[in-house]
């Protein structure tokens, strides 16, 4: 216990320190408009790595994250704007706001629930049948988009990722939730115990009685879900889905993970660390750009600092 | 000589060595003797280089030395073989052994044929009638614990630590290892060895060291000593092997296995377990002895639900035919099955003890409750009196023995009506065994019925009310206990 403490406040002091550097070097990084906008752009890769961690801390990964979101975008905004409509039964429904994203959501869960299927009834290991699902599920977007941005969705929806509520962003709201719900999930609750038991040997659980698949079920099915909300905002932050949206999710949101000291083997992590670690790649993100660094440079940098991030992890653990 | 002076090494809150001296003589075979956690595993770790941030000094042949890392000790000739085996199980012998020293040809690409050729040598003279090509997961234990041996024989190394070596071999397998011990020492070379197994301490140790608690409580030489004696030291007071008591467990069957068979896993149109049908009554000890390969832990996985997809058995507990298809099952049907193998199959390592007794019996979802899961831990600790600062512990810090006991507790825990225990004394002290052997007969007069497999025949005797005995997966004999003897199931177990 008192070593995830002491590792949190590590994560917690990098993060202070990459503050301060990029608040020496640009004056606009400390300004109330660039933070809320730091926080809303990072509540989609929070919402995302929440629930790569459930999957990492079972000793499993999901690459496919990326493409549901970029699914779940479409199917959202088509259903708003377009419906469904189904030509030989002449049948047409309507979509409401909250049905659109409802059936996003339920999109992303099944999505997600594909996964654990494939997982568990035919022992794939889980990067290949996710990354199975990354191309699947990408095609998938085209073929309903036909590779054409789907805009104009209304104000209601993009009240959603641009909205405020009590002073703070409507995503930075959601995210907030969600990361409350997952972080009394893995620490109170029986589910999460077992997937910390899970990730920390298989076996000894499943002979414990555990019923390991079902739980793999549900983990997957969560991480789709997750991905889902983040394809919702971002979606709405646009006012348009983007077939294209997504694309390297998964790699930012494993960054996430990792920075945040959960381990690729599973059973050790938290969510919270998660938190922390997507935070100081948003944070990394709008400095850079703030301080103009190209494009090209931006993506080196990164690269190195998740390098840094898990040396001095693996450092402190000795 | 390899001599530790004044050796302590502290965990967080737990002081595992203090002031340690010990001296290990070459041409000897030197015991270090001690209760669970007295701290000897940790003392070999100092000796060998995986743990160097310690007090206190090492001597090797009179000059102080400082091994920062394994390979330190490595190349100053001490080899360990740990408690845990550290074999990859996916290479092969050959492969193993020359893991991180492969020889070379000229041209910088790995010399297969001189690797093979060196370690057909080795398995030679460990009379291990296997090609270097075979993997090491279809070795039995034994067989791997004999090539950890070969990994130390290959560097050449002068001083041999065992951490509990025997502690999962068959009486045949310690035969050998025993021999082959004996050939080192002949050689000249320095054995330090630990074990719990009073009986093979006296057949082949010279000098032995008592720890108790982090401290050296005495030294001498084996012949001057009887088995009272030694574990008067390694416990601080006597401890009395009570002799089994006369057993009256009522006559109501519990459980009923008729015709269970169990297929091979590779041999096709082979059985693993043929027709094996028995019956438990309730609060009775059903000992199940047979030798390595019998097929004994394998009846006790069939019956908790394990092998579901290639067995077939009917079972009735309580005159009810039930269904036992997964773990799950069986826990629920009151079955509780204590695994030989605690570190891969008993035990989350990663968990602390807390969180791992808690595992069988926390529902699917629910919310979990702290202060329960603490209070029937720290129950589990003083009943079993599990060695360590607080419930909270990781597992993985916990000494062999001790981690054993955490698996007794986390099936205890069940509250179940069958107990089925796979060697469940193995690495255990001989003090804490006698507290084991007590709690399982309590527990039994209690009522609660319990199958045992134990390749160590004066626990079988010692705990059985009736004795099975199997080989080549079918039941080859049955005794009262008071009919049995050594002899007789030595007899039909072959
Ligand atoms: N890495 C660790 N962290 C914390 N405590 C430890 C660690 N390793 C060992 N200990 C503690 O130090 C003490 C000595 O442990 P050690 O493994 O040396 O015992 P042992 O004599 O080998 O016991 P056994 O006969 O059960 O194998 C125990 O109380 C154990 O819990
Ligand atoms: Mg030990």
């Amino acid at each position: 216990m008192n070593k995830e403490i002491l590792k949190k406040s590590q994560s917690l002091i990098a993060l202070f320190l990459l503050c301060l550097v990029i608040t020496l070097l640009s004056d606009k990084f400390l300004t109330g408009a660039n933070l809320w906008n730091v926080l809303r752009q990072i509540s989609v890769n929070v919402c995302i790595s929440v629930g790569m961690t459930l999957v990492v801390l079972m000793a499993g990964i999901d690459l496919s994250v990326g493409s549901v979101l970029a699914f779940t975008s479409v199917i959202c905004a088509g259903f708003l704007k377009n419906g469904i409509t189904i030509e030989s039964l002449d049948l047409f429904v309507g979509f409401t706001v909250l049905g659109a994203v409802l059936a996003a959501l339920i999109i992303g869960f099944l999505l997600g629930l594909f996964n654990g299927w494939a997982i568990t009834t035919f022992a794939i290991p889980p990067f290949v049948a996710t990354l199975a699902m990354l191309t699947i599920a990408r095609g998938a977007t085209m073929l309903y988009s036909e590779g054409i941005p789907i805009s104009n969705l209304g104000s209601s929806f993009e009240y959603i990722g641009s909205g405020w509520f009590l002073g703070i962003p409507v995503p930075v709201w959601i995210s907030i939730i969600v990361v409350l719900l997952m972080v009394f999930i893995t620490k109170k609750t029986t589910f999460g115990r077992y997937i910390y038991a899970i990730g920390g040997n298989e076996k000894a659980a499943y002979l414990s009685g555990i019923n390991i698949n079902r739980i793999k079920l549900m983990v997957y099915s969560l991480a789709g879900m997750m991905a889902a909300i983040g394809g919702i905002l971002v979606t709405s932050r646009l006012n348009s889905a983007q077939p294209n949206a997504g694309t390297s999710y998964e790699l930012d949101s494993i960054a996430a993970v990792v920075i945040g000291g959960t381990s690729l083997s599973g059973g050790v992590g938290s969510v919270t660390g998660t938190v922390i670690g997507a935070v100081i790649i948003g944070v990394l993100n709008n400095g850079l750009v703030l301080l103009n660094v190209s494009p090209f440079w931006q993506q080196v940098v990164k690269g190195l600092v998740i390098l840094l991030a898990v040396i001095i992890d693996r450092k402190s653990k000795k | 000589m390899l001599e530790a002076i004044n050796i302590s090494k502290e965990f967080p809150g737990v002081k595992a060595l203090n002031g340690v001296n010990i001296k290990f003589f070459p041409a000897k075979v030197n015991a270090i003797l001690g209760e669970n956690g007295a701290g000897k595993s940790t003392l070999l770790k100092i000796l060998t280089g995986v743990y160097h941030q310690y007090d206190g000094e090492i001597r090797l042949n009179g000059k102080p030395i400082r091994f920062k890392n394994i390979k330190e000790a490595h190349d100053a000739g001490i080899a360990i073989i740990h408690q845990e085996l550290n074999l990859i199980p996916q290479l092969s012998i050959a492969e193993n052994l020359f893991l991180g020293r492969e020889i070379l040809t000229p041209f910088g690409f790995l010399a297969t044929s001189i690797m093979h050729h060196k370690t057909q040598q080795l398995l030679k003279k460990l009379q291990l009638n296997v090609s270097p090509n075979t993997l090491v997961q279809t070795l039995k234990i034994g067989e791997q614990q004999l090539i950890e041996i070969a990994k130390a024989l290959l560097t050449n190394a002068q001083i041999i630590l065992m951490d509990e070596p025997t502690s999962a071999l068959t009486d045949k397998e310690i035969d050998n290892l025993h021999r082959i011990i004996h050939e080192l020492k002949n050689e000249g070379k320095t054995i330090v060895y630990i074990s719990h197994k009073m009986d093979e301490l006296f057949k082949i140790v010279d000098n032995y060291t008592v720890l108790r608690d982090g401290s050296t409580i005495d030294a001498g030489e084996m012949s001057s000593v009887n088995e009272q004696d030694l574990i008067r030291k390694m416990v601080g007071r006597d401890v009395q092997i009570s002799p089994k008591e006369t057993f009256n467990f009522a006559d109501k069957t519990i459980l009923k296995v008729k015709n269970l068979t169990l297929k091979h896993h590779s041999i096709q149109n082979k059985n693993q377990l043929q027709s094996i049908s028995f019956e438990l009554k309730k609060g009775e000890i059903l000992g199940v002895f047979g030798l390595m390969g019998a097929g004994r832990t394998e009846l006790l996985e069939v019956i908790f639900g394990i092998h579901a997809s290639k067995s077939c058995f009917e079972i009735e507990i309580e005159g009810k035919i039930r269904k036992i298809g997964t773990p799950k099952d069986a826990i629920q049907n009151g079955l509780a099955f204590v695994t030989e193998d605690r570190k891969s199959e008993g035990l989350v390592l990663g968990m602390s003890i807390a969180e791992n007794i808690s595992l069988t019996v926390l529902p699917e979802f629910g919310i979990l409750n702290a202060t329960n899961d603490t209070i029937a831990a720290q129950d589990y600790i003083k009943q079993l009196s599990i060695k360590t600062p607080s419930e909270k512990q990781s597992c993985i810090n916990l000494s062999g023995g001790n981690q054993q006991k955490v698996v007794l507790a986390k099936w205890l825990a069940t509250q179940p009506k069958i107990l089925l225990l796979d060697e469940p004394t193995r690495g255990i002290d001989i003090n804490a065994k006698n507290e084991i052997y007590q709690l399982i007969k309590k527990l039994a007069e209690n009522g609660l019925s319990i199958m045992l497999v134990s390749s160590e025949i004066p626990e079988i005797l010692a705990l059985s009310d009736r004795i099975l005995v199997m080989s080549e997966g079918k039941i080859k004999g049955e005794f009262l206990a008071a009919d049995a003897n050594e002899d007789k199931l030595l007899k039909a177990a072959i």
